[in-house]
C-alpha cells in the first residue's frame, strides 16, 4: 500500500517534460557551455597534465624522465599504499555506520515536535563549521596521554580516573590498537552534522498522513519505522552515503593534526601517502599515479553503489 | 491510573531523549566555548589556568588579531571572494544542471558523468601545471583568476545537487511556461530558479564554507598581501616557530562569526530546501 | 529572485573592477618571498629602515605554512616568475636542481669581494650549508648559493627546576647518567623527555646524533653509498638507543604521535624535564612561560671518546634569483641584512641566533649556550651525500615502531636494509 516515492536520485535518467527538436541541440548546449569551459580549463587540463606526469619520474623541478607504466606497476606492489587504502576504508566504514547512525538518530529525535528543536538544529551543525585548527588543538588535549604532578592531562584519561577506572587509562593516539579508531571517532564527530541536516530534511518530506494511516491500522513504532521511514528515506540515504564515502576516503587534515606524520604506518591513508610521495620524497610522478588509481577506485565504488541502490529501488 | 502511567512513561521518554540531545549539544558546543574562553586569556595562562570562565575579559586579543592579522583587508577580500564565487557557482551550476536535467543535446550523459567523476578524483600535484597555465593566461595574482579557480572547485558537487532537484521539478509548470511563449532561458530564470531557491541555499552554504576556509589555492595563486583571504591572517598566528594561542583563538572566533551567520540565514531554506526535494529527488 | 539578480550584479561588478592584476614591480623595488611567520614583523621593520637609507623598497611577501611556501616556489620556478629573493626549503638534491636549472645566483664572488669581508663576518657552518664544493655528487658548479640570515641548532634542553625536584644536581654527562636521571624523574612522577617524534625529521635528527657518535661520519657516508649495511652491529646499536630509552620510560606518553608544537607546549608548561628541540624554541618557551629556567646541552654521548655532533647550521637562508634584473640590488640588501646592526636587531626581536658571528657576544645567555655547540654542528646539507628519502622514511618509522614496542632493533635494521637494497638496485637500472 505504501509505495515510497523514489524518483531519480543520483544521476537519475528519467526525464520528463518537453524535448526540444534536434536543431535546438546547439542552443541547449550553450547552457552547459560556461560550466564546461571553466571545467575544461581548470580541471580537465590539469588532470591531463596529472595523468601525463604519472607516466614520468620527476622530482618537482628539472627534467622529466618518461618511465611508461612503471609508477603504476610499482604502486600495485606498494604494501604501504594498499594498507593506507584499508585504513581509509576502516574510517569510512565507521563513518558510514556509527556516524550516520548517530546522524539518523539525532535527525529522528529532532524530527518530532520537541522543544528546543531549532536550537538543536543549529548546534549539531557547529562541528562541520569549526576550524580544523580548533579541532586539532582541542582533540589533542582530550586524547593527551601525559601526566603532570600525578594528574592526567588528557580530558578523557582524567575522566576515566575520576570515574574510578584508572586501569583503563590509555595511550589513545600512540597505540596501533586504538589510534585509527580515535581518528575515525573524531572524524565522525566532525562530520555527522552534514548527515544530520540532510536526513532531517528527508524525514520532513515524509507525509505525516502515512504515519496516521499506519497507526489506524495498528502498526507499532518499530514497524512504522521499517515500513514507512526507511523505504521513504532510501534516496536521501544514498546521497548521504556517497557524500560520506567521498569525505571519509579523502580525510587527511584531521590525521595530520592528531598524529602528525603518523604512528609508524598504522595511520596512513591514501592522501597522506600522496603527500608523502610528493613533498616527502619528491616523487611527483608516483604521487600522480597514486592520485589516478585512488580516483579510479572511488569512481568505481560510487558507480557500483549507485547500481546497487537502483536495484534496491526497483525491488 | 492508566493515564497517569502513560504520562510518566512519556515524561521519562522525553527526559531520556533530551538528556541524549543535551549530551550531544555539549559535545558540539564545548569546542566553541573553549575557543571563546581561550580568546580572552594570555599565552602564559591559556593552558595553565584550568578555570572555564576567564577571570577577566581580555578584549585586547581581538584588537591584536584584527590589527596584527591585517584582518581589515583580509576580511574584505574573503567577502569579495565568497560573494563572487558563490554567485558564480549558483549561476553556472544552475544553468548546467538545468540543461542536464531538462534539455537534450548530444553527449549530455557523458558530460554529466565526467562532472560526477571529477568530484572524486583528487588533484594533488596538479598545482604546478595549474599555476603555469594560470600564469600563461595572466591570471595569477589576480582576484579574477582565484575566483575562477574556486568556482571550478565547487562546480561538480553543485551541479550534482541541483540536477537532482531539477529532475524532480513538475513538468506541467514548465509546459505551461512554454505555452506562454517562454524560451528555455526564460524558463530557467523564471520557473526553475525560483522553485530551486531552497536547493540553492544548500549550494550557497556549502560553497561559502568552502571558500571561506580555503587557503592553499590562494597562497599558490596570489602574491599581493592586498589580495589574500582571511585564512592567511590565521596562518600567520599559527606559524611553525611561534603560536600565539589566544590571538589565534580570537582570530578564529572572528572568522567563525560570518560563516555561522550565513548558516543561520540559510538554515531555514536548507531544511525547507531538502524537504522540497532538493536532495530527496 | 531580486536578491539573486542583485547578487549577480555585484558579482559582475566585482569581476570587472578587480579583474586586472597589479602592475609589474618598479625597478627600485626588490621582492622577497619568505615563510617565517615569527620574523615577519622584524623583517618588515628592517625593510622600512632599508628604504629610508637607500631609497630601495623591499617588498616582503609571507607564505605560510611552509608546505604552501614550498609548493609556491616550485610552481613559480616552472612559470618563471620567481621573485628577486626567495628561500628553498627543500632537500639538498632539490636545491641542487634549482641551481642546475639556473634559478639561483652564485654568490661566491660577492662573498669574496673586499678580501672576503662578507664571508668572514658570517658563521662558517651557516655559510657551509649553502656551499657546494668542487666535484659534489649533485654535479653543481662549486659556489655559495645562499645567504644565512640566522643560525640554529637542535639540542637537549633541560628544565632546572624539575631536575632539582628529582634530586639531580647537574645535567647528565653520559648516556648512563641520562638513564639514571630518567629513573629519578620517573620516581617523582615527572615525565623525563618530550620531543616531536610525530615529525619524521626529529626522529631522524635524534638518531643521526647517535649515529655520528657510534659510527662516525665516514661509516655513515659508506652506509649511504651502500657499502655498509644497516644490519651492521653499530647501526643496530643506534636503534637500540631508542629501545633502551623506551624501556626505561624515558619518553613522555604519546611521544611518537606528538607534533613539535605540542612538544614545545609540554616543555613550556613543565610537563617534562628534557626536551629535544631547536634554538628557535627559546622564543616559544619565553612567550608561554617567562619564568621557565632552562639550560641546553648536546645529547649525552654513548661513546664518550667521540664528541657528540648536533644538527645545526643556517637556520634560514635566502637565495637570489639568477634571472632577476635586480640581482645586484638583491645581493646588496642581503649583505645589509646580515651586517651587525641588523643581526643584533633580528636576534633581539625573535630570539634567534645571529648568523653574523661578530655580534655573537651580545646575545642572551641561553642563546650563547646554544651557540657553543655550533663548532660541533653538522647537517645533512653539508654531508657529501644524503640517503634516499624512502630509506629515511623506513628508518624513521622503524624507530617509531621500536619506541612503541612493536619491533625489535634487529628487525628494523633488516627492514631498512631491504628497502635500501631495493632502492640501490632501482638506481642502477
Amino acid at each position: 500500500m505504501i509505495r515510497p516515492d523514489t524518483g531519480n536520485v543520483i544521476m537519475g535518467q528519467n526525464f520528463s517534460g518537453y524535448r526540444p527538436p534536434a536543431r535546438d541541440a546547439f542552443r541547449n548546449f550553450l547552457f552547459v557551455l560556461p560550466a564546461v569551459a571553466i571545467f575544461a580549463v581548470f580541471y580537465i587540463y590539469p588532470f591531463c597534465e596529472l595523468f601525463n606526469l604519472s607516466l614520468h619520474q620527476w622530482p618537482g623541478i628539472g627534467p622529466k624522465t618518461f618511465v611508461g607504466l612503471r609508477n603504476f606497476q610499482e604502486l600495485l606492489g606498494d604494501k604501504v599504499w594498499w594498507s593506507a587504502m584499508g585504513h581509509a576504508g576502516y574510517i569510512t566504514l565507521i563513518a558510514l555506520t556509527f556516524q550516520n547512525a548517530l546522524a539518523f538518530a539525532l535527525a529522528l529525535a529532532c524530527d518530532r515536535e520537541i522543544r528546543l528543536k531549532r536550537f538543536y538544529r543549529l548546534v549539531f551543525f557547529i562541528p562541520p563549521v569549526l576550524s580544523e585548527i580548533v579541532v586539532g588543538i582541542l582533540w589533542n588535549w582530550i586524547l593527551n596521554s601525559g601526566t603532570q604532578g600525578g594528574q592526567q592531562i588528557g580530558l578523557l584519561n582524567n575522566f576515566i580516573v575520576q570515574t574510578g577506572f584508572p586501569n583503563l587509562v590509555h595511550n589513545w593516539l600512540s597505540d596501533p590498537a586504538t589510534a585509527l579508531t580515535c581518528i575515525a571517532v573524531v572524524h565522525a564527530w566532525k562530520g555527522f552534522g552534514w548527515g544530520f541536516i540532510m536526513l532531517l530534511a528527508g524525514l520532513q518530506t515524509i507525509d505525516r498522513q502515512l504515519y496516521d494511516a499506519a497507526k489506524v491500522d495498528g502498526a507499532g513504532g518499530w514497524s512504522m519505522f521499517c515500513n514507512i521511514t526507511i523505504p521513504m528515506m532510501i534516496p536521501v540515504i544514498l546521497l548521504v552515503v556517497i557524500l560520506t564515502i567521498l569525505g571519509s576516503m579523502q580525510v587527511f587534515v584531521l590525521i595530520l593534526s592528531l598524529v602528525n606524520q603518523g604512528l609508524v604506518y598504522h595511520t596512513e591513508v591514501p592522501v597522506t601517502r600522496i603527500l608523502a610521495s610528493m613533498s616527502g620524497m619528491n616523487q611527483f610522478g608516483y604521487a600522480c599515479a597514486q592520485a589516478v588509481i585512488f580516483g579510479v577506485i572511488l569512481v568505481a565504488a560510487s558507480f557500483t553503489l549507485k547500481a546497487i541502490f537502483n536495484r534496491l529501488r526497483q525491488a | 491510573m492508566f493515564r497517569n502511567r502513560y504520562a510518566i512513561e512519556s515524561f521519562c521518554k522525553s527526559t531520556a531523549l533530551h538528556l541524549f540531545l543535551m549530551a550531544m549539544t555539549v559535545a558540539c558546543l564545548f569546542p566553541v566555548f573553549w575557543m571563546l574562553r581561550s580568546s580572552f586569556m594570555s599565552n602564559t595562562t591559556i593552558f595553565v589556568d584550568q578555570s572555564l570562565i576567564p577571570r577577566e575579559l581580555n578584549w585586547h586579543n581581538y584588537a591584536l588579531a584584527w590589527t596584527r592579522g591585517n584582518f581589515g583587508v583580509y576580511f574584505f577580500n574573503s567577502m569579495v571572494y565568497t560573494v563572487c564565487v558563490v554567485t558564480g557557482i549558483v549561476l553556472v551550476a544552475s544553468l548546467a544542471a538545468f540543461a542536464f536535467s531538462r534539455l537534450s543535446f548530444p553527449g549530455r550523459n557523458v558530460l554529466f558523468y565526467i562532472f560526477i567523476a571529477a568530484m572524486m578524483i583528487p588533484l594533488p600535484g596538479s598545482f604546478v601545471p595549474l599555476f603555469v597555465m594560470m600564469n600563461k593566461l595572466h591570471l595569477t595574482n589576480t582576484r579574477f583568476g582565484y575566483i575562477l579557480c574556486m568556482i571550478n572547485v565547487g562546480l561538480p558537487l553543485s551541479i550534482f545537487l541541483l540536477k537532482t532537484f531539477f529532475d524532480k521539478m513538475p513538468s506541467d509548470l514548465e509546459d505551461a511556461a512554454r505555452i506562454d511563449g517562454c524560451n528555455s532561458l526564460q524558463i530557467w530564470w523564471h520557473v526553475a530558479m525560483p522553485l530551486a531557491a531552497p536547493a540553492l541555499a544548500v549550494v550557497v552554504i556549502y560553497n561559502a564554507l568552502n571558500v571561506w576556509n580555503e587557503y592553499i589555492l590562494a597562497a599558490l595563486l596570489l602574491n599581493e598581501n592586498d589580495l589574500m583571504p582571511l585564512q592567511r591572517g590565521l596562518m600567520v598566528f599559527n606559524g611553525a616557530y611561534q603560536v600565539d594561542y589566544p590571538v589565534l583563538m580570537a582570530g578564529l572566533t572572528i572568522t567563525a562569526v560570518p560563516i555561522i551567520g550565513i548558516y543561520l540565514l540559510m538554515q531555514k531554506h536548507i531544511v525547507k530546501g531538502l524537504s522540497s526535494g532538493a536532495l530527496v529527488g | 529572485m531580486k536578491k539573486i539578480g542583485f547578487l549577480a550584479c555585484c558579482a559582475f561588478l566585482a569581476f570587472a573592477s578587480f579583474g586586472c592584476g597589479p602592475a609589474k614591480a618598479p625597478a627600485n623595488e626588490i621582492e622577497v618571498w619568505h615563510w617565517m611567520t615569527d620574523r615577519q614583523d622584524a623583517l618588515e621593520a628592517l625593510a622600512g629602515k632599508y628604504e629610508q637609507q637607500t631609497g630601495i623598497k623591499v617588498k616582503l611577501v609571507l607564505f605560510a605554512p611552509s608546505d604552501a611556501y614550498t609548493q609556491k616556489v616550485l610552481a613559480a620556478a616552472q612559470a618563471g616568475v620567481l621573485p628577486d629573493i626567495f628561500g628553498i626549503l627543500d632537500k639538498r638534491a632539490i636545491v641542487a636542481s634549482f641551481i642546475k636549472e639556473g634559478y639561483v645566483m652564485d654568490l661566491a664572488p660577492a662573498f669574496r669581494a673586499d678580501g672576503g669581508a662578507w664571508e668572514k663576518s658570517l658563521s662558517v657552518k651557516a655559510v657551509d650549508n649553502n656551499r657546494f664544493t668542487a666535484s659534489n655528487v649533485y654535479q653543481v658548479p662549486a659556489g655559495i648559493y645562499g645567504v644565512p640570515i640566522d643560525v640554529s641548532n637542535v639540542q637537549l634542553i633541560y628544565n632546572r627546576a624539575l631536575l632539582k625536584k628529582a634530586g639531580i644536581v647537574r645535567p647528565p654527562a653520559t648516556f648512563e647518567d641520562l638513564l639514571k636521571d630518567v629513573d629519578a624523574l620517573r620516581r617523582v612522577g615527572i615525565s623525563p623527555l618530550v620531543t616531536g617524534f610525530g615529525e619524521m625529521w626529529i626522529v631522524d635528527c635524534f638518531a643521526s646524533n647517535y649515529a655520528f657518535n657510534i659510527l662516525g661520519e665516514p661509516k655513515i657516508m659508506a652506509t649511504f653509498r651502500g657499502e655498509v649495511p644497516y644490519t651492521d652491529p653499530e647501526w643496530v646499536a643506534v636503534f637500540n638507543v631508542f629501545k633502551t630509552l623506551a624501556g626505561r620510560k624515558a619518553f613522555i606518553e604519546g611521544i611518537v604521535t606528538k607534533g613539535n608544537k605540542y612538544a614545545e607546549q609540554d616543555f613550556a608548561l613543565e610537563r617534562a624535564a628534557f626536551s629535544f628541540d631547536g634554538s628557535w624554541a627559546v622564543n616559544i618557551y619565553k612567550s608561554m612561560n617567562p619564568n621557565l629556567d632552562f639550560g641546553v646541552m648536546p645529547l649525552p654521548a654513548i661513546k664518550p671518546a667521540t664528541p657528540m655532533r648536533v644538527w645545526g647550521g643556517a637556520g634560514s637562508s635566502f637565495v637570489v634569483n639568477n634571472r632577476s634584473a635586480n640581482r645586484d640590488k638583491a645581493v646588496a640588501f642581503l649583505r645589509w641584512l646580515t651586517a651587525a646592526p641588523q643581526q643584533v636587531y633580528l636576534s633581539a626581536q625573535t630570539n634567534n641566533l645571529p648568523s653574523n658571528c661578530e655580534v655573537n657576544a651580545g646575545v642572551s645567555r641561553i642563546l650563547g649556550d646554544f651557540l657553543k655547540a655550533m663548532e660541533n654542528a653538522t647537517h645533512p646539507a653539508v654531508w657529501e651525500l644524503n640517503e634516499d628519502p624512502l630509506v629515511i622514511e623506513t628508518f624513521d618509522k622503524g624507530i617509531q615502531a621500536i619506541i612503541i614496542g612493536e619491533k625489535e632493533p634487529e628487525q628494523v635494521a633488516r627492514d631498512v636494509q631491504a628497502v635500501k637494497a631495493r632502492q640501490m638496485a632501482r638506481q642502477k637500472k
